[in-house]
């Protein structure tokens, strides 16, 4: 579905990105994990087209999307879910929800789409003419989750979707990933939490200082992790 | 003494400062930044009024809409043309752009008209009075009162209730997300130019109609009004710029009515002193925006 070869991404001077080869199937969930700064998000954000790679190619479903804008990649369905949630603030929870819905355009699947939504995530329903900026952090993750589902993604990216909530929020967050996992949605996480990560996830690349040191099945990293645990330190204390 | 008459006229003032700063404020709101062409869009919709007034036998009314197209084109234009080319690049860029296509437009309207002031052509009901409550109500004020507040409602409805308007107000809030949505970052500038140029028109009909005529810098005045009218209610949201608009336009007449005779020439200092006083309180103006002030490219 999703197939990246060899690319290259910089910010300035510097490269974030050396040579990220990775691949998703339809239905999959799969996890980049790694430190801080090996360029877990720099990938999402070069695969949404918000950075444009020097080098290399991405294909989503046999189309060759590098270079392409993030308003196009969105419309061939892959929706990323940013770190820092990025709720649009000043907009109701209801508008944001609509606004997830822009590329679909059919106001009676919009409706279902909002009811379907509601099941998912109930307090979403009560906040529904609240300022976006106005929820607390795990309500915030629920819009934006929900947000990038108005859209029916054929491939949804999580950039740090526990980052910054109590743990029992986290087990919510959790939870609702593998619920949407389970219901067919192919799913590119990218986690600190890599001890619950790879509870839930098919398959894992792990990264380091912009390039894949492992992947495999969860099984696999996992033990990876494992045997290189005193670098991966701070990584695996939860 | 506070009369009707009086009340009348600084609301009407306040109405065309309003309508004139929301259309600068439309495009800063998105592009973050500040149209120097902006007055020029009123010029060239003034000249729309003379050269369509001198060589046609159209109404009025008729006239009006085809000079507010005009300025929706060139604002439309300008977009295509000169900004968007340079968007990605700094936002000095797209400064020194909107003061390139200033001076082009001024200048053509020098080259190709003239420099000298040309007559527009005015409706009959501009120079009418009505009798109200005994006082006499120039139409022409009740006018801009009423078309700033059809105006101001229709641009409320269109930014609450439709997915353009509610994308337009999260890319003036969020540009990166709202385009991760899949909303086109060249829709949302382009609409945002084109409400711009419509506000540029509709304030051409009411701004060259207190002269009757048009020159190739009567977009300079304007201009100006909307950047102070802008600082003193806030750059950061749409009803910043409202509020700044009929602060601006209320208090000038106030200073003019209050002020005595040997001080009246002042005004506009008297004026700019309170406009540094609001900004000593309320540095980032009465309105508070929650929006961001980052550049999108």
């Amino acid at each position: 579905m999703l197939s990246i070869n060899n690319i290259h991404t910089r910010y300035g001077a510097i490269k974030a990105l050396r040579g990220i080869t990775l691949e998703v199937q339809e239905g999959e969930m799969v996890a980049l994990i790694g430190v801080n700064g090996a360029g877990k998000s720099t990938t999402l954000a070069t695969i949404a087209g918000v950075l444009h790679p020097v080098e290399g190619t991405i294909t989503f479903l046999g189309e060759s999307i590098v270079g392409k804008p993030p308003e196009t990649i969105a419309r061939k369905g892959i929706s990323l879910v940013p770190e820092g949630r990025e709720i649009l603030a000043s907009l109701t929870v209801e508008e944001n929800l609509r606004l997830g819905a822009f590329i679909r355009r059919n106001h009676q699947e919009y409706l279902k789409d909002v009811e379907e939504n509601f099941a998912l995530f109930p307090i979403l329903k009560e906040r529904l003419r609240q300022l976006g900026g106005t929820l607390s952090g795990g309500e915030q993750q629920q819009l934006a989750i929900a947000r990038a589902l108005m859209s029916h993604p054929r491939l949804l990216m999580l950039d740090e979707p526990s980052l910054g909530l109590a743990p029992l929020i986290v087990d919510q967050i959790f939870d609702l990933i593998k619920t949407l996992h389970n219901r067919g949605v192919t799913i590119l996480l990218v986690e600190q939490n890599v001890e619950r990560t790879l509870e839930i996830v098919d398959r894992a690349y792990l990264l380091h200082t912009g390039t894949i040191q492992t992947s495999g099945s969860a099984k696999q990293v996992r033990s990876q992790v494992d045997i290189e645990g005193v670098y991966l330190g701070d990584l695996k204390r939860d | 003494m506070l009369t009707l008459d009086f009340l009348i006229n600084a609301i009407s003032l306040g109405s065309l400062y309003a309508m004139i700063a929301l259309g600068l404020v439309i495009v800063y709101g998105i592009l973050k930044l500040v149209n120097f062409a902006y007055g020029e869009l009123i010029m060239v919709a003034g000249y729309g009024l003379y050269v369509l007034g001198s060589l046609t036998s159209l109404p009025w009314f008729a006239i009006a809409i085809l000079a507010v197209l005009v300025a929706v084109v060139t604002s439309y234009a300008t977009e295509l043309v000169a900004f968007r080319p340079v968007r990605t690049k700094s936002l000095t860029a797209m400064l020194v752009t909107s003061f390139a296509v200033s001076t082009l437009l001024q200048n053509a309207a020098l080259l190709i008209i003239s420099p000298r002031a040309r007559a527009v052509p005015l409706p009959a009901i501009f120079s009418q009075s009505v009798a109200i409550a005994g006082l006499n109500i120039p139409i022409r004020n009740i006018l801009t009162i009423v078309t700033a507040l059809a105006l101001l409602g229709a641009l409320t409805l269109l930014l609450k209730y439709t997915v353009l308007g509610i994308a337009l107000r999260a890319a003036a809030d969020n540009f990166k997300m709202t385009r991760l949505l899949g909303v086109p970052a060249n829709l949302v500038i382009s609409v945002a130019f084109i409400i711009s140029g419509f506000f540029a028109g509709v304030v051409a009909l009411f701004w060259t109609g207190r002269t009757a005529s048009v020159t190739p810098t009567i977009g300079l005045a304007p201009l100006l009004i909307a950047f102070v009218a802008c600082v003193i209610g806030g750059m950061t949201n749409l009803l910043g710029a409202v509020v700044g608009g009929y602060v601006y336009g209320i208090v000038y007449s106030l200073l003019s009515l209050w002020l005595p005779q040997y001080l009246l020439d002042y005004r506009e200092a008297f004026m700019f002193l309170i406009v540094i006083l609001i900004l000593l309180f309320r540095p980032s103006g009465l309105i508070r925006g929650n929006t961001t002030s980052e550049r999108i490219g």
